[in-house]
């Protein structure tokens, strides 16, 4: 290992595959990216190939070692980052998928999830799981798939057929796929799947019979900073040194490592996590508990969450659905043309409400119409439905935590948007910062591999590489800020009982 | 009057033809229709193929008029855009050079917009200068944009410029011959001619026609921007060479 320069990230998120390659400074040298196709067969239905996944990350590392013009013996580690509770089956004997994957925006389970609220309460799993019963969890996704073919449920309970999330994919192909590929997942995404105990970190026998899904199909679960193996294709021969779901990996990248330092991601969804040390902290104004983060043998650290389902992919909406922008940047370029949303309101409860409402039943809407809306009013009240939505989570933190946030670090894609960065500092009224690499989701999984392998020696240093790259502060007039925050408020109420039971019809 | 270019007359040609042509056109056919030998046809073809003014069909093989000749006309690069592409770029030049990174356009004849800023990685306090106006004459981002555009020439010959420093440029005939040395060695810079205390290298950023479109820079004290001799030093003006190059491939990309 005397030539390992760099670290290999491979960021698998909902819309796209990125591999990041990062120096021992945690400055990022190269970045390859490839975008994977959205299925939308039915309304609340989102899929994604995951065989389409598995070949963009043939493509985008060795894509990123060329660009970093590096060979791949000196790559130190591969560290996995992936959007969390995408569930996908397939076979152990060929590798192939049984279906496309189900991912974490897909709202087909809310039967089975209705049912089990029905006959114990939305939180009867809360305590052992940290996690409310809702459609965005993993669980339940297994069941819809194995309810749907008794043969499929059997080849299951023969350990013929495989679960994972995205990581559990990755490593399972990356290490030699049919040939012996390691069947794995980590402590942070298996607290998603609504399977795992979240104090004892083990699948829990009571959860599996709640969603009849059986053990054998399984990964087993590890820490998020350990060598699992070995890569036989892509970078034959580098150690695989982590995986954490995407926000936990945020979380590493932003050097929360202790409790009560805090973050939010801005990308297709927002995800705001709060470090909440060594026990898990359970939230009585809808926030979730999860994971942060376990380092190998050490004790694990546990986090808040406060999970937003809809922001970036609203004005991917805007973008690809309605087609009023060519390029995702372009909001704001719209947004600036007029002051303000014109009275007008956008609840993109697509996949019902996340935090801290947890409304499945809810869906989206546009509220406060007249002939005065123009497009840019629109693009307006998109930008403001994530700054609205980030202070809700943030109210709920403040109530749980009992101590009000001072700042906010951000990071993601969304956060080159100036207009939605202030936006945010004057809903919350606290200053909003993001640091040098706002790719730390990537540099998460860059850290926690690095870990693993020595390329950095302990925790504690990787702060030294954190820097404040941009700082907005407030400067909305506080009477404004209730006037539109009930606005918005009575807006999100009005989305609230809009689905009726009918699993599977057109309305759904 | 300097005599015509045949090889644009014949590229013209064939752009005509594959305009006027229901359906995508083989080699040979263009090489007949334009009485045109078939080598020289093929390598009018693969020219305008490379600046994207012609597509080839992938099934057969055919040409047809590229997406670049047909949004010719289409508005400049977003600025918003500009700025998320460029994003992961600019914090990996602040952290390499230890400045301060921002990127600008001009929106006047003499204006540049600051559209996108990077703090000097020291944490110090420091505030965001997005939507900031520069004097285009007195900054390195101004200048290195101000070398490529085309209007420069007439717009400066006999214009006075206004003085902020006893270092700024104020004569327009003076600040043609530094954008020459500007556009020789392909970075501009300015040691105190806005503001004292402060130095700053630029290099433009081009779209993926070679267009000028902005220009990326790094601001700092003349002690670390400068060597002993006040001059801007060329290790940083390397680095920011090469961050403007990642950026272009960047916006290429977008292209695709």
């Amino acid at each position: 290992m005397t030539r390992a320069s760099y670290v290999a990230a491979i960021d698998q998120g909902t819309t796209s595959t990125r591999c990041i390659l990062f120096d021992h400074a945690g400055r990022l040298v190269s970045v390859a990216q490839r975008e994977h196709r959205q299925f939308f067969p039915r309304p609340g239905w989102v899929e994604h190939d995951a065989v389409e996944i598995w070949r963009n990350v043939e493509r985008v590392v060795p894509q990123a070692v060329a660009q970093a013009r590096a060979e791949p013996d000196q790559i130190a580690a591969i560290g996995i980052a992936n959007q969390r509770e995408t569930s996908v089956l397939w076979e152990r004997r060929t590798g192939r998928p049984v279906r496309n994957a189900i991912t974490w925006q897909d709202t087909r389970t809310a039967a089975i999830v209705d049912q089990l609220s029905a006959e114990g309460g939305p939180d009867r799993f809360r305590h052992r799981s940290g996690l409310p019963l809702m459609t965005y969890f993993s669980g339940a996704r297994i069941r819809w798939m194995l309810d749907r073919d008794p043969v499929l449920r059997e080849q299951a309970e023969r350990g013929e057929v495989l679960f994972g999330t995205m990581e559990t994919w990755l490593i399972w192909n990356l290490t030699g796929g049919p040939e012996g590929g390691l069947h794995i997942t980590d402590v942070t995404n298996a607290s998603r799947t609504m399977l795992m105990d979240i104090h004892r970190l083990t699948w829990d026998d009571e959860l599996l019979e709640a969603f009849t899904v059986p053990r054998g199909m399984l990964p087993q679960i590890r820490s998020n900073v350990e060598v699992f193996g070995t890569a036989t294709s892509v970078l034959p021969g580098v150690p695989i040194g982590a995986a954490l779901g995407d926000q936990q990996a945020a979380l590493f990248g932003q050097t929360c490592f202790s409790a009560g330092e805090a973050k939010c991601t801005y990308g297709t969804g927002a995800f705001l996590l709060l470090n909440t040390g060594a026990d898990p902290v359970h939230s009585s104004h809808g926030l979730v508990s999860t994971v942060g983060y376990k380092v190998g043998a050490e004790d694990p650290v546990y986090a808040l969450e406060g999970s937003i389902a809809v922001t970036g992919s609203l004005v991917q909406w805007l973008r690809d659905r309605l087609g009023i922008i060519s390029s995702a940047p372009e909001i704001e370029t719209l947004a600036r043309e007029v002051d303000d949303n014109g009275g007008c309101y956008i609840v993109p409860a697509f996949s019902g409400l996340f935090a801290p409402h947890w409304h499945s039943e809810a869906r989206g809407l546009i509220i406060g119409l007249t002939s005065y809306i123009t497009k840019a009013h629109l693009a307006r009240a998109i930008l403001e439905a994530t700054a609205w939505q980030t202070r809700e989570v943030v109210d709920a933190m403040n109530a749980d935590s009992g101590l009000a946030l001072k700042g906010l670090k951000v990071d993601g894609g969304m956060t080159s948007d100036h207009l939605l960065m202030q936006t945010i500092a004057d809903v919350l009224d606290v200053p909003v910062e993001r640091p040098m690499v706002s790719e730390t989701v990537s540099l998460g999984a860059a850290y926690a591999a690095g870990l693993a392998v020595g390329f950095w020696p302990e925790l504690k240093g990787l702060r030294r590489h954190w820097h404040r790259a941009a700082r907005w502060l407030p400067e909305m007039e506080p009477a404004r800020r209730e006037r539109e925050y009930g606005n918005w408020r009575r807006a999100v109420e009005r989305t609230y009982d809009w689905l009726q039971h009918d699993e599977d019809g057109p309305g759904t | 009057m300097p005599g015509t270019v045949q090889s644009i007359e014949r590229a013209a040609a064939v752009l005509r033809l594959l305009a006027h042509s229901p359906r995508p056109l083989g080699v040979v056919e263009i090489a007949n229709a334009l009485s045109l030998p078939k080598g020289t046809a093929h390598g009018i073809i693969r020219t305008l193929h490379n600046v994207g003014f012609v597509a080839q069909d992938q099934r057969s093989g055919r040409y047809r008029l590229g997406r670049d000749l047909l949004q010719l006309h289409d508005p400049p690069l977003d600025h918003n855009e500009l700025r998320a592409r460029a994003l992961n770029w600019t914090d990996t030049l602040a952290s390499r050079t230890g400045e301060a990174v921002r990127i600008g356009v001009l929106t006047a004849p003499l204006e540049v917009t600051i559209v996108h800023h990077v703090f000097r990685p020291d944490d110090s306090v420091q505030v965001m200068e997005v939507g900031k106006v520069l004097p285009a004459h007195a900054c390195a981002l101004g200048k290195a944009v101000l070398a490529y555009h085309p209007d420069s020439s007439t717009v400066l010959r006999e214009a006075t410029l206004e003085e902020f420093t006893a270092r700024t440029v104020t004569s327009g005939r003076s600040l043609l011959g530094q954008l020459s040395t500007v556009r020789e060695r392909g970075w501009a810079s300015d040691v105190e001619e806005l503001t004292s205390g402060e130095a700053g290298i630029a290099v433009p950023i081009r779209d993926h026609g070679g267009t000028v479109v902005a220009s990326v820079g790094i601001t700092g004290s003349p002690q670390t921007v400068c060597d002993g001799g006040r001059n801007p030093r060329p290790r940083l003006a390397a680095r920011v060479l090469e961050i403007s190059r990642a950026i272009t491939g960047e916006l290429a990309i977008r292209r695709e």
